[in-house]
């Protein structure tokens, strides 16, 4: 295929994001950790993938772990049982050579969750909370549960990773968060959660007889019996106590995760579609990555429509078309109107995605930028994610 | 033309992350709003789409008149009303409705109960949220003076949340077996189970969203919630006839006689050019056969469908009352 250069006039040329240098990044044994993050339906799970093929195929030992793929990828990676371990991806090509290698997996948060709790309360306790109403709902349904969970994977890949030497580049897909609130904040909302005044307070009988409840607390608690009935209480002051006894642990490993992902080693992939809504929200991304000081290697793009060839404008396009269509006698001329529609269709996609992209990048000029081009197939095999690879890593210099 | 919904007055709408539902609630809202119709839009994710859509300000927890309908067949249009529901709104406005709790209602605020009862407990969120929406469609008469709406439209979480964000009950039970919040949750699912309610699907002609919309249809049958349609958004120009896009998948048109209609079309003709149109055709074509395929899949679930198409200068304004043209002209509102 012959890749086009970039179109230059007014709109092209004031584009001021220097360009992303994927296989820097990929090759750099300093990078450790991937985070491959976005809002939902940008393709965060493909490009996630097709990072971790290119730099296994490249001589890192990597691992990839992934939320949501879609089926068929997952069939091809070898990882459509979600057993929450690691397996080798099978097919790379050049790998071995290099001395590389790439395992996948697939988060299966309420294991993860599971996992967490076994390891940290004794059996008879552990059994207690898996039991509870509330754990049961906490960690299969909680907003945020999902993040927190790939973060505590993550963490737990790269503990067993440096124990082992088994991987040297953990590549992570993060969920479709409704904000990039829900991801950065997961761990701190869970030990607010837990420090939190209310529950505090539902402890404080538990933890001593001397303790008075206080007459605020009989008022609320009597609220509460009220509208959700007592068991409702009942349940909640059982799950409270019963997850007191691991709270420590959970704290200090959100804290230890918050820390790994300020770390050096650490590099933040912004995805985004060339959208409106996706980019509003790759910019919020960047901003909150530089408020909590973690590490942004880029943007990227992807599903950018590939600039059309040759220099004939949407508007002169159409008017060739409609000529065309008035004019034209031949057996091939509706056909010929036919493409010249498309072309006209395919500049003003490239021209509004181009203006949104240096919107951006007018508010964000540091951030470095991978544009990929949207691919006429859907991604489901290491071919396609090799060509999508390909793609992240040739970007115009 | 007649509606494909008549008796619907709840229209739930979802679909996967990037597939435009936000875009397709607002055209359908507009699209009801006909003939002196009232409708309400709602969105329940925080995220301020509508404002951001109908360009004015954000959203408060009020029903805020933003638009005029689309006009139909010469009638006098109605209005959209829109309404941003947060958890916590919901919360204190449910109490005050209810309870007379006095000074334990300020207590629970200040012991941090509603933050606990609606960032944490989990399913409570979602009753809050879901039963705002309810009260909309079912106006009681604690609610003085609020307006009674021909149709709501919910912009409802995404195709895999859908279920059990409508299926509140169930999500409480175990938590809440017994008292007011639990009969209140069953009293709503009598109306998101009734056929005065449907759960439409936003999708694209892609694989993993139509594999979604059908595991979605498929987990609300199973909670024995009403499917409505599935909105096939963002769909390609066809300029291409039948035949033109098997040739150009396989690379054979005749690029001689373009070159020669290119001439006649009075287009300056360079190799690059034509190249670049074969190319874009055969991409093209590629595409639309993958379409086509998920389209069977799509037209084989069952339920009506409607196809709005792609616009190559992005949603403002404008492109949704022609969206809500395309919706009513198809029969789905």
């Amino acid at each position: 295929m012959t890749r086009t250069h970039p179109r230059v006039g007014p709109l092209v040329a004031r584009t001021a994001a220097a360009p992303l240098d994927v296989d820097a990044l990929l090759d750099d044994p300093g990078t450790g950790i991937i985070v491959c993050c976005g809002s939902g339906g940008v393709g965060k799970t493909t490009t996630s993938a097709a990072l971790a093929l290119r730099a296994a195929e490249r001589g890192r030992k990597v691992v990839v772990l992934t939320i949501d793929p879609a089926r068929r990828l997952a069939q091809s990676m070898g990882i459509e049982a979600l057993d929450n371990t690691p397996r080798p991806v099978a097919g790379l090509v050049g790998a071995a050579d290099h001395g590389g290698s790439l395992d996948a997996m697939m988060l299966d948060m309420k294991r993860t969750f599971d996992e967490v709790v076994e390891a940290q309360a004794s059996p008879e306790k552990a059994r207690q909370i898996l039991e509870n109403p509330f754990y049961v709902a906490l960690s299969s349904s909680f907003a945020g549960t999902q993040e927190y969970m790939a973060m505590e994977k993550l963490g737990q890949l790269q503990r067993d990773a440096q124990a082992a030497g088994t991987y040297d580049l953990i590549v992570v897909d993060t969920p479709p968060s409704r904000s990039a609130l829900d991801f950065l904040d997961a761990p701190e909302r869970l030990s607010s959660f837990l420090d939190g005044r209310f529950v505090r307070l539902l402890l404080a009988p538990a933890r001593g007889p001397a303790r008075i409840m206080t007459a605020g607390l009989g008022l609320v608690t009597g609220a509460l019996s009220k509208i959700l009935g007592g068991q409702f209480i009942t349940d909640l002051q059982t799950f409270v106590a019963a997850l007191d006894t691991v709270f420590g642990g959970f704290r200090a490993r959100a804290q230890q995760t918050y820390a790994l992902l300020q770390a050096p080693g650490t590099a933040f992939l912004v995805v985004a579609a060339p959208e409106a809504d996706a980019l509003r929200e790759a910019a919020y991304f960047v901003e909150r990555l530089a408020e909590d000081r973690m590490p942004l290697a880029g943007l990227v793009v992807n599903r950018a429509s590939p600039p059309p060839q040759g220099e004939l404008s949407a508007d002169e396009a159409m008017a060739a078309a409609t000529r065309l269509r008035r004019d034209g006698a031949s057996a091939t001329a509706p056909l010929t109107a036919g493409l010249l529609r498309l072309h006209a269709d395919r500049q003003r996609m490239v021209e509004r995605e181009a203006a949104l992209r240096e919107r951006f990048a007018a508010a964000h000029p540091s951030v470095a930028t991978a544009v990929v081009p949207a691919l006429a197939g859907d991604v489901h095999d290491l071919a396609g994610l090799r060509v999508v690879g390909e793609l992240l890593a040739d970007q115009p210099s | 033309m007649s509606s494909d919904w008549p008796g619907v007055r709840l229209h739930v709408v979802t679909g996967k992350g990037g597939t435009g539902k936000s875009t397709v609630a607002a055209a359908l809202a507009l699209a009801l709003a006909a003939q002196g119709k009232d409708v309400l839009l709602c969105e329940v994710e925080g995220r301020q789409g509508i404002a951001r859509m109908f360009d004015v300000d954000p959203l408060p927890y009020a029903e805020r008149r933003i638009a005029t309908g689309l006009v139909s067949n010469g009638a006098p249009a109605g209005v959209v009303h829109a309404l941003h529901i947060d958890a916590e709104s919901a919360l204190m406005e449910y109490l005050s409705m209810y309870y007379r709790l006095g000074r334990a209602g300020r207590a629970l605020d200040r012991f941090g109960v509603i933050e606990f009862a609606t960032t944490i407990a989990p399913g409570v969120r979602d009753v809050l949220l879901t039963g705002k929406v309810y009260e909309a469609v079912q106006r009681n008469s604690r609610n003085k003076g609020a307006i009674d709406y021909d149709a709501v439209v919910l912009d409802a979480p995404p195709t895999g949340r859908i279920t059990p964000f409508l299926n509140v009950s169930d999500e409480l039970a175990g938590l809440a077996k017994v008292g007011p919040i639990k009969n209140q949750a069953d009293t709503m699912m009598t109306l998101f189970r009734s056929p005065r309610t449907a759960v439409h699907f936003v999708t694209v002609l892609e694989e993993m969203p139509v594999q979604e919309t059908a595991d979605g249809i498929a987990h609300l049958h199973e909670a024995g919630l009403p499917v409505g349609g599935v909105v096939v958004n963002q769909v390609r120009p066809r300029d291409l006839r039948v035949k033109d896009l098997a040739a150009a998948r396989k690379g054979g048109l005749d690029r001689g006689a373009i070159r020669s209609d290119l001439e006649v079309a009075g287009v300056e003709v360079t190799d690059g050019l034509v190249d670049g149109l074969l190319d874009q055709a055969r991409d093209h074509a590629i595409r639309r056969a993958l379409e086509d395929a998920q389209r069977t899949l799509v037209k084989g679930m069952g339920v009506p469908s409607y196809e709005l198409p792609r616009l190559s200068a992005g949603i403002d304004l404008g492109s949704l009352y022609e969206l809500a043209a395309a919706l009513r002209d198809q029969g789905m509102a």
